[in-house]
């Protein structure tokens, strides 16, 4: 086995294991905290496939943002008397057969498919590339993102704030 | 890569968003649904990465719908956790089930 499939199953393992622990954790803390590895996982994954600046971008959304709005949430809406948060709207056996499934029929596409494959040219430093798609062929989409990110920044305020009677 | 192919990440990405459905569907507290989605969205982005890279173009395409993905990422979890925190406010729970009226 090679050095790179050694450190994919690694990474696979990491992230895996955290997702389970996402999924069937039973404090939503302990799942919040298991985001985190899943995230660096895919993180390292990304890396791995030649994608440096994806990955880092990934490190800074991520588990930068995301997670600790995550995090903070949870902290906020979090009580310790609460013994419902693990509650589950539908019995695992049942959710875990309509996954098995799924998943089964996903990996049975994968396997029947032809993929059209060719041998990855050796990692280069994407970060010129990716900037220079962004502002030639893909600039129209770059200016709706910004002003979605926009809307999204004045939708959370207008939502999580207190309401002003009057 | 030796010893690697697409279909790995393939499966990998594929078990990443069996668990995150599982957890989608068996929380029902609404945060637990929302990082649920996160593990979705995070096997669709190996997805866009690992074909963009076995695919043997030298565009960017698939990081860079990656990180249209990880964009709508961060504005989907600021809206949801602040809907999250609203209804929080107004019900003193986010259990999705306790939560089915649009209205105090």
């Amino acid at each position: 086995m090679s050095i790179t499939a050694a450190v994919f199953y690694l990474l696979a393992l990491v992230t895996v294991g955290s997702a389970l622990g996402v999924a069937l954790s039973r404090s939503i803390v302990y799942s919040a905290f298991a985001l985190m590895g899943t995230l660096l996982g895919v993180a390292a994954m990304f890396v791995l496939l030649g994608a440096d600046f994806l990955g880092v971008v990934q490190l800074l959304v991520y588990v930068g943002g995301i997670l600790v709005l995550t995090l903070f949430a949870v902290m906020l809406t979090h009580r310790i008397s609460d013994v419902n948060v693990a509650n589950r709207a539908v019995g695992r056996l049942p959710a875990a057969v309509l996954v098995g499934v799924t998943f089964a029929w996903m990996v049975a596409v994968a396997r029947r498919a032809t993929w059209v494959v060719k041998e990855p040219a050796s990692p280069a430093p994407t970060t010129y590339g990716i900037g220079n798609a962004f502002l030639t062929h893909y600039v129209l989409p770059f200016e709706i993102a910004s002003i979605v990110l926009l809307a999204a920044l004045v939708g959370a305020i207008v939502v999580s704030r207190k309401e002003v009677k009057g | 890569m030796s010893g690697l192919s697409l279909q790995h990440f393939i499966v990998l990405s594929g078990i990443l968003f069996a668990l995150g459905l599982f957890t989608v569907v068996t929380r029902r507290n609404a945060i637990g649904i929302l990082m649920g989605i996160e593990l979705v969205l995070n096997s669709a982005n190996i997805n866009y990465v690992a074909f963009a890279r076995y695919a043997g173009n030298t565009a960017y395409d698939g990081q860079v719908f990656a990180i249209f993905v990880i964009m709508l990422a961060a504005a989907e979890a600021a809206i949801g956790l602040a809907i999250v925190l609203g209804i929080y406010q107004s019900f003193e729970t986010i259990d999705v089930e306790a939560t089915d009226r649009l209205r105090r």
